[in-house]
């Protein structure tokens, strides 16, 4: 059941991505780009997508279990910390400069277009990287531990 | 008035996908964290991983055939900026913990006080960046 979920997530995510106008990087960038010609119809996306998971979550935070697993996802932290700064500026920095974020970049993949394609590998690689460090800096930090 | 009512209703399915995620399988619909994490996971979490990259690769197939613009990338970046773009984006998704959909979307609507303190900062450096980019203020 799990599993059908996650799939059936992920279209209505994908026709809400594209239906919003967040899979145009020209939309995206005219949302970002502030000046004379600033469209802010981007930001209804985020009101429209807090007011239904908002409302449900506030509805349902009673509740001990989701329906179909044993626990509701916990953050590992909730703390403000460096990691959580220095990311989300990085992360700002690379959608102001080309006009995607993760979601509309996986879901415009599927256009084959070269700078969609070009885009996508550069995030991936970002991400391994990431991995791979974080990887070698917690088996380095339980070696010394023993 | 009308050009607000796509974002809405597009962004209202979004929040029904991660409401849907959430109440049913307990999970948190962040796309740089359920794809970006593929790896360092267990064998049963990997399925839900692989089944949500999935439904967002076929999602955007139905997409092409609702309305072909809505995929349809016109980008005025060069692919050397495109390149620099997507390494930021995956490096700060991964270090930060989350991009629009996880901490803008997900965190925010669980009153999250880290998630509205990232989504923020991203959102300052986004549009910075982008002003920068089209040469300053018009």
């Amino acid at each position: 059941m799990n599993i059908i979920l996650s799939f059936i997530c992920g279209v209505i995510f994908a026709i809400g991505l594209g239906l919003s106008g967040m899979t145009d990087p020209a939309k995206v960038l005219g949302f970002l780009e502030i000046g004379s010609s600033w469209d802010p119809a981007l930001a209804f996306v985020m009101v429209g997508a807090i007011g239904v998971h908002g409302t449900v979550y506030t509805l349902f935070r009673k509740r001990k279990k989701p329906m179909f697993a044993a626990s509701f996802a916990q953050p590992k932290t909730t703390k403000i910390n460096m990691p959580l700064m220095i990311g989300a500026l990085t992360f700002g920095a690379g959608w102001g400069l080309g006009g995607f974020c993760p979601g509309p970049a996986v879901v415009s993949s599927v256009s084959l277009q070269p700078k969609i394609g070009v885009f996508v590998v550069a995030m991936l690689t970002g991400w391994f990287v990431v991995n791979i460090g974080r990887y070698i800096l917690s088996s380095r930090a339980s070696s010394q531990s023993l | 008035m009308e050009e607000f009512i796509d974002p809405i209703l597009g962004g209202g399915l979004i929040g029904i996908s991660a409401s849907i995620l959430w109440l049913g399988s307990g999970k948190t619909a962040g796309i740089s964290g359920i794809i970006g994490g593929m790896v360092q996971v267990k064998v049963d979490q990997i399925l839900h991983r692989v089944l949500f990259l999935l439904g967002l690769i076929i999602g955007g197939v139905i997409c092409t055939q609702i309305e072909p613009q809505w995929i349809y990338v016109s980008v005025e970046r060069s692919m050397s900026i495109l390149v620099a773009a997507g390494l930021l984006v995956g490096i700060g998704t991964r270090v930060g913990s989350g991009c629009t959909s996880g901490h803008g979307v997900c965190g925010i609507s669980k009153f999250s006080l880290r998630s509205i303190i990232a989504t923020m900062a991203f959102m300052c450096t986004g549009f910075l960046v982008a002003t920068w980019m089209a040469g300053g203020i018009s």
